[in-house]
């Protein structure tokens, strides 16, 4: 009975090798910026889910005691990796991409980063 | 009635703080409980402030919903996009900005919606528009830049107007 759920384990530990590699092979694949930034979504995804799924089933199968701060990973991770991956996007557009480069921004007519420029009453800190 | 609803201002948040200390400490007992739930009552007091005019939270069989559509999404889109890394020729790739027009207002809602767009391979959020009325999506692999634009809207804005809105 336990080798079943050894091969689970030996299932979920294969699937995020695969991803986290395939996710760091496309980091030297892709070769403008932008592309690039797809491939830590992989692996932070389906990489990292697979060993927290292994190591779940692990806790419970094989030394039966039940153990899901695995589940906490998970929760950060979605909290913080959208907000990484808009960091870098931002800070691309702001030093590589002219408004003209980027598809219409419709009635407010320019993207956020351009805007900032744009802005005209934006209080002055520097001097106090 | 008032009474509680100042000792617990924000009832989910308290309920989410106690579930998390619990998972940190990785065991049920009194003694995780009742810190997870000091926690989750002062937390959510002194963080009130920060909190004005916070969407109220219906339709729970939605958020099921949403979150089980949006597992099954990012695992789809994992194999369409490792299939796109392992054996697309770089040259054939489309990369492609899209225009994502947002019937959405409610911040909290397209910031859940944004975050969506990034965990899903594939397609990363990039930038709101100036007053936030559209969202730049950027694709790894677009032929049809509307076909994507479509699909968001469709899978994932359709079901966040039916949580938040």
């Amino acid at each position: 009975m336990t080798s079943i759920f050894e091969f689970l384990i030996a299932f979920f530990l294969i699937v995020s090798g695969i991803f986290g590699f395939v996710g760091s092979f496309g980091m030297i694949k892709l070769k403008d910026p932008m592309s690039r930034l797809h491939a830590p979504t992989k692996a932070t995804t389906l990489g990292v889910g697979g060993v927290l799924l292994a190591s779940i089933f692990h806790s419970v199968m094989i030394e039966h005691h039940l153990s899901l701060h695995e589940l906490l990973i998970t929760l950060f991770l979605f909290l913080t990796a959208p907000i990484t991956a808009l960091f870098i996007a931002k800070w691309h557009i702001h030093r590589h991409e002219l408004p003209s480069d980027l598809p219409d921004a419709g009635e407010d007519e320019l993207w956020a980063t351009h805007a900032i420029e744009q802005v005209e009453d934006v209080p002055d800190h520097s001097t106090n | 009635m008032k009474l509680l609803r100042r000792i617990f201002p924000h009832p989910h948040l308290t309920f989410l703080l106690t579930l998390v200390w619990i998972l940190l400490a990785n065991k049920l007992s009194l003694n995780s409980l009742v810190f997870g739930l000091i926690l989750g009552i002062i937390i959510p007091f002194i963080t009130q402030p920060y909190w004005p005019d916070r969407p109220k939270l219906r339709n729970w069989p939605m958020i099921v919903e949403y979150m089980l559509v949006v597992l099954w999404d990012i695992v789809m889109a994992n194999i369409t996009v490792a299939r796109i890394i392992l054996f697309k020729r770089d040259a054939d790739r489309q990369p492609n900005w899209v225009c994502i027009p947002l019937e959405l207002r409610t911040p909290e809602a397209i910031t859940v919606l944004a975050g969506t767009i990034t965990m899903t391979p594939g397609t990363v959020s990039c930038d709101l528009s100036a007053q936030g009325h559209n969202l730049l999506v950027h694709c790894l692999d677009a032929p049809d830049p509307d076909a994507v634009r479509d699909e968001i809207k469709q899978r994932y804005e359709r079901r966040l107007k039916e949580i938040f809105e």
